[in-house]
């Protein structure tokens, strides 16, 4: 009987090591090299940098509550255990004691009434914060299973990777989001950049991010919109200003449709009904169903953030995108050999 | 002082003739005694719960490695779906039903239960929503197509349940079997209340009620305002889906956030549904193995009762990133935070329990620690989940996942565990095996913890739920494979139970009445019970009648 | 640990006599609470899509408040409940005449909802696809005459029982419980008139 429960208390003295050791280990690796581009505690906006403060001041409260109820209940089970030799007699019956109730009610209520005060300032600093002057507004359109990015006040419409510029904590520069969904539900999480908000069909949202340093970010969908939820990738490019200003004069350009080595491809684009679906400025640009493909060659990857755009994926996406993506909503395309070659020509041309 | 009279029940076994098989069957499926129906729901959940476990397994094995293709997505969706739609309804609330089903009418010295052939019904409503759920992966697409179970998630958020973007049946198979398990559930709810109300043993007032009959006496209350909005929402889903209502239909100008809120409105309390059943035997069992009274009585019971009401205004927790506003989520992150409040003066008055006490550590014991341990844990991440703010980097990640199953699995599962080992003697007259107890704890436990301690990692690196694969280079594999390998130690811990419970049926240590000299009237008549209990009515003057008998010189109405 | 049982009996003679309440009315009043739960859900789906629809007719266009109607399903409580008192009372007679009453002006009741909705769906072209307001009005108008039409049922039931003199004053309790039942379905109505007449239109 002794033998079995120092077992139990030992095995529960590791159960709380281990929790804290994860806890701890996601906590200060983030503080140095990130151990994943995707970790909450790794902050790089305000809005992800005011969660994490008030994440960490929650953690330490539950840091304490913790040991001492862990502790309290991990000394009863050893110290007040049936022994060998004890008689059979009944330990004395305590029934209660009112002073011992108040005084175990009365702790955790200052404690919510703490932790609510912080909380709901941190609510309305993030929820409620106004946008500055030099903010960009960019509509984000939620597509089964693909990102929509309509730059109204720049007059362009991208897919599937955001840039944004780089904000001066000293001059904000920071990009609201204008949330809204085509179809189903879906949430645009971005973890080191903002906590999660929902695009749900007729209910916009706001969001706003304003990275502190240039590079890429990565996220998600993160609410179940159907078979291909899980491949409906985040690819937030922050950029310097100038390059951000580069990157959207051309994404303003139109596409010249004169350029004679890609002219087959072009001509299936609009033979093949591609149009239908797909936009591309300067050739036609009616489709609204499907990502706009005016600068599909200026961007890293295909089928939001799946694979990399290359000469060989963009055939086989096209050929059949379920083969990268089942559940796509995109259909497979009758093509033979040649007539790939040439789309995919024609698509590698789009910069 | 007057000495209590003590009758003895009938001590003499009559032979019996024995029954056909057919016979004992017709017995069974017509019966409207509580004990048989508690024991067809017992065994029904059991049987949901492999099913259950073996789409977890499934899903495991996928998730071990990234960009697996073990499952197509299409499989993968259908298995999550199913999982938690069948764990909810067909294993947990069962379950739940069955324990209280067996227990209440034994333990407030009645007879059966208020309406015998309402509790037949609303079993048979429950088992025969279950069938309609998996009737969905053999009709429509068929069989060899992979059926068309539902794929919309347990909580089948609009629009993804319209008719555009859930073709074919599968969405009506999960609203119409959990049509039909809402109605059991009700009526099973109805029959808990006017037991407990009206069907008590002379002597025993509210104040003296075993503290497991308070429980499900707010269990069912909260049942009466839970299942029914769920019941309007599927309705009106089906309005929607068969008769061209629009009232999710965001094309008609319907808003989808409108089920959101209708779902959480149940889907909120109906965890406290699931999880007071479970803080019911931990009241039980706690005392009766640290051999002291349960501290606090008055106050566990407005604890509940005060959880009960409270966890009806917390709902819109579950919807801190759709957009509400920031009053509205503020509002929501105090009520969060106060429904705490109770649960910890639960766990404190556990723990003042075992305080002073002579612990016992039998297997029902053993599952009753780890829940204390467990529950604290999963409370700590509730916390840290009603902090709206925290809320919308761990909403719909895998830090989600990991404590509604720490809750589930950690806390209800492992009390659900105790109840078996405490009154499987109770039930069938023998005790289940000791030692395979606590192969099934120690193993349960490490199998828990390599799983769902780890699961939460993930969450904080950003991986959303509902996911059929993920990105290999975000930090989530080497969590996501020790994750799926703790499944393959808690599959044996569950073979394990239920090896223990065949081989107890036939060969277990004959029980007696009353193995764990305990103190509520279920142990005062044999092991199993009679058909009508009681050989007289019982009489109680304490909450603790057998104390009363075993310590004449010492009753607890002395002192209450 | 005994091996026989030991049931404890016996109370002392100072305790007060044992009473409970009754299970048919607790029964009764849990399921109307459950109700009630599904009907606020209706309730608060209707008041929130008033003024949304975005297009087909307004609640002020096409109403008409069903005042007959609702005079006569509110009158039928009061016939009830003296029907309960008069078989508490020994009078089977006059409770057969009062519960016959109820019965026949909660079936003028349908009648009327039925030739509104009539009117409704043949005259104006109006039905549950029309629009929000179609959706929400068929809806919670038709959750509770559905549950107007059980009612009738029951109580149709009690009076085959009654016309063949097998009901008894004893059996008073449990017409009561089915007249909570009936209650319960009037007062629903108060609010659903309320909520549909009153703020929608």
């Amino acid at each position: 009987m002794r033998s079995r429960v120092f077992w139990c208390r030992g095995l529960r003295a590791l159960q709380a090591a281990l929790l804290f050791c994860i806890a701890a280990g996601t906590v200060s690796a983030s503080a140095g090299h990130p151990i994943s581009p995707t970790n909450i505690f790794a902050p790089d906006s305000t809005p992800a940098h005011a969660i994490y403060r008030l994440s960490t001041f929650v953690v330490e409260i539950e840091g304490v509550i913790f040991v001492v109820v862990f502790s309290l209940i991990a000394y009863a089970i050893t110290k007040f255990r049936q022994r060998r030799h004890d008689d059979n007699e009944e330990p004395p019956q305590v029934y209660g004691s009112n002073q011992v109730e108040l005084a175990w009610t009365v702790v955790p209520v200052l404690i919510v009434v703490v932790l609510f005060v912080t909380t709901a300032q941190v609510i309305h600093r993030v929820q409620d914060a106004r946008a500055p002057a030099g903010a960009i507004n960019v509509m984000v359109v939620a597509h089964q299973f693909w990102w929509e990015y309509r730059y109204t006040d720049y007059g362009f419409v991208t897919a599937n990777e955001l840039h944004v510029p780089v904000s001066d904590p000293k001059n904000p520069t920071p990009t609201y989001l204008a949330l809204q969904s085509a179809d189903v539900d879906h949430s645009f999480w971005v973890p080191r950049l903002a906590g999660k908000t929902d695009l749900i069909p007729n209910h916009p949202n706001t969001t706003w991010i304003d990275p502190q340093e240039t590079g890429l970010y990565l996220g998600q969908c993160s609410q179940y919109c159907g078979t291909q939820h899980a491949m409906m990738l985040l690819r937030v490019y922050v950029d310097n200003r100038d390059d951000f200003d580069r990157w959207v004069h051309n994404q303003q350009q139109q596409q010249a449709a004169t350029d004679p080595s890609v002219a087959a491809g072009r001509a299936l684009f609009v033979a093949k009904g591609c149009f239908a679906c797909h936009s591309i400025q300067g050739v036609m640009s009616i489709g609204r169903i499907g990502p706009d493909l005016t600068h599909l060659a200026s961007r890293d990857t295909l089928g939001s953030g799946e694979v990399p755009i290359t000469p060989e994926n963009l055939r086989r996406w096209v050929h059949d995108p379920a083969a990268f993506k089942p559940g796509s909503l995109m259909p497979a395309q009758d093509l033979s050999d040649d007539e790939l070659n040439q789309i995919s020509a024609f698509l590698l041309s789009l910069h | 002082m007057e000495r209590q009279k003590i009758m003895a029940s009938d001590s003499i076994a009559l032979p019996v003739p024995r029954k056909g098989a057919l016979s004992v069957t017709y017995e069974w499926l017509a019966s409207a005694d509580h004990k048989k129906i508690g024991i067809m729901y017992i065994v029904y959940a059991l049987l949901f719960l492999v099913i259950m476990g073996i789409e977890a397994i499934l899903m495991r094995i996928q998730l071990a490695h990234a960009h697996a293709t073990f499952l197509t997505p299409q499989t993968f969706n259908r298995l999550f779906t199913m999982h938690g739609t069948t764990g909810v309804f067909f294993v947990a609330m069962p379950i739940l039903f069955g324990f209280g089903n067996y227990l209440v009418p034994l333990m407030i010295g009645a007879r059966d239960m208020a309406f015998p052939r309402l509790n037949a019904f609303s079993f048979w409503m429950t088992a025969f929503g279950g069938l309609v759920l998996y009737a969905s992966l053999f009709a429509g697409g068929g069989f060899l197509h992979g059926g068309s179970a539902p794929d919309v998630g347990w909580f089948a958020y609009a629009p993804l349940t319209s008719p555009v973007f859930s073709s074919g049946h599968s969405t009506d198979y999960w609203n119409l079997s959990l049509l039909l398990a809402g109605i059991g559930s009700i009526g099973g709810a109805v029959n808990f209340i006017a037991t407990i109300l009206c069907m008590r043993c002379p002597g025993m007032t509210l104040s003296r009620m075993p503290l497991l009959a308070w429980m499900n006496l707010v269990m069912g209350g909260l049942v009466l305002v839970t299942i029914s909005p769920l019941t309007a929402a599927q309705i009106m889903l089906m309005f929607d889906r068969y008769l061209g209502a629009h009232f999710f239909d965001t094309g008609a100008g319907g808003s989808v956030v409108m089920w959101m809120h209708f779902f959480w409105i149940f889907g909120h309390p109906e965890v406290y549904v699931l999880i007071i059943p479970c803080f019911a035997f931990v009241s039980e069992i706690i005392p009766v193995f640290s051999r002291k009274a349960m501290f606090g009585y008055p106050a566990m019971v407005a604890a509940t009762v005060s959880i009960g009401f409270v966890s009806l205004g917390v709902w819109a927790h579950h919807m801190f990133t759709v957009g509400l506003p920031s009053y509205g989520n503020a509002f929501f992150v105090f009520t969060t935070l106060l429904v705490g409040i109770p649960t910890g003066i639960k766990i404190f008055n556990w723990l003042a329990t075992m305080w002073g006490g002579k612990i016992r550590f039998a297997t029902p014991m053993l599952f009753c620690v780890g829940f204390l341990f467990q529950f604290l844990v999963a409370g700590l991440t509730g916390i840290m989940l009603a902090t709206a703010p925290f809320d919308w980097q761990l909403s719909n990640s895998y830090f989600v996942v990991a404590h509604f199953h720490y809750v589930i699995v950690g806390g209800i599962l492992f009390t659900i565990f105790a109840a078996f080992y405490c009154w499987f003697p109770k039930m069938t007259g023998r005790m289940l095996n000791e030692t395979l107890g606590k192969w099934h704890f120690w193993i349960m436990v490490i199998g828990f913890h390599l799983t769902f301690d780890l699961m939460h990692v993930p969450g904080l690196l950003g991986m959303p739920r509902r996911v059929y694969t993920y990105e290999p280079g975000r930090g989530w594999e080497i969590w996501n494979l020790l994750s799926s390998i703790g499944v393959i130690f808690q599959s044996i811990a569950v073979l394990i139970f239920v090896y223990n419970m065949v081989q107890s049926y036939f060969k277990g240590k004959i029980a007696g009445n009353d193995p764990w000299d305990a103190w509520t009237l279920e142990w005062a008549t044999t092991s199993p019970p009679p058909v009508y209990n009681f050989a007289a009515v019982p009489a109680v003057h304490s909450r603790r009648p057998l104390w009363d008998i075993k310590h004449p010189d010492d009753p607890d109405w002395k002192y209450e | 640990m005994s091996s026989m049982s030991a049931i404890p009996v016996g109370l002392p003679a100072s305790e007060t006599p044992w009473k409970l309440p009754s299970r048919g009315k607790v029964g009764m009043l849990s399921l109307i609470v459950a109700e009630s739960a599904i009907f606020t859900i209706f309730v608060a789906a209707y008041l929130f899509y008033i003024g949304k629809s975005l297009s087909g007719p307004a609640p002020k266009d096409i109403l008409s408040v069903p005042a007959f109607a609702t005079i006569c399903l509110l009158s039928s409580s009061l016939t009830m409940h003296w029907a309960i008192a008069a078989l508490r009372k020994g009078k089977t007679g006059s409770f057969s005449a009062f519960w016959f009453v109820t019965f026949v002006l909660g079936a003028i009741f349908i009648i009327a909802t039925a030739r509104e909705w009539h009117h409704l769906i043949y005259d104006e072209g109006f039905t549950l696809q029309t629009n929000l307001f179609g959706t929400t009005y068929y809806s919670l108008v038709g959750l509770h005459a559905s549950h107007v039409i059980v009612g009738l049922v029951l109580l149709l039931t009690v009076m085959v029982f009654a016309l063949l003199g097998k009901v008894k004053p004893e059996h008073s309790e449990r017409c009561e419980v089915i007249s909570l039942y009936w209650h319960f379905v009037d007062a629903v109505w108060v609010v659903v008139f309320t909520v549909v007449y009153g703020l929608g239109r």
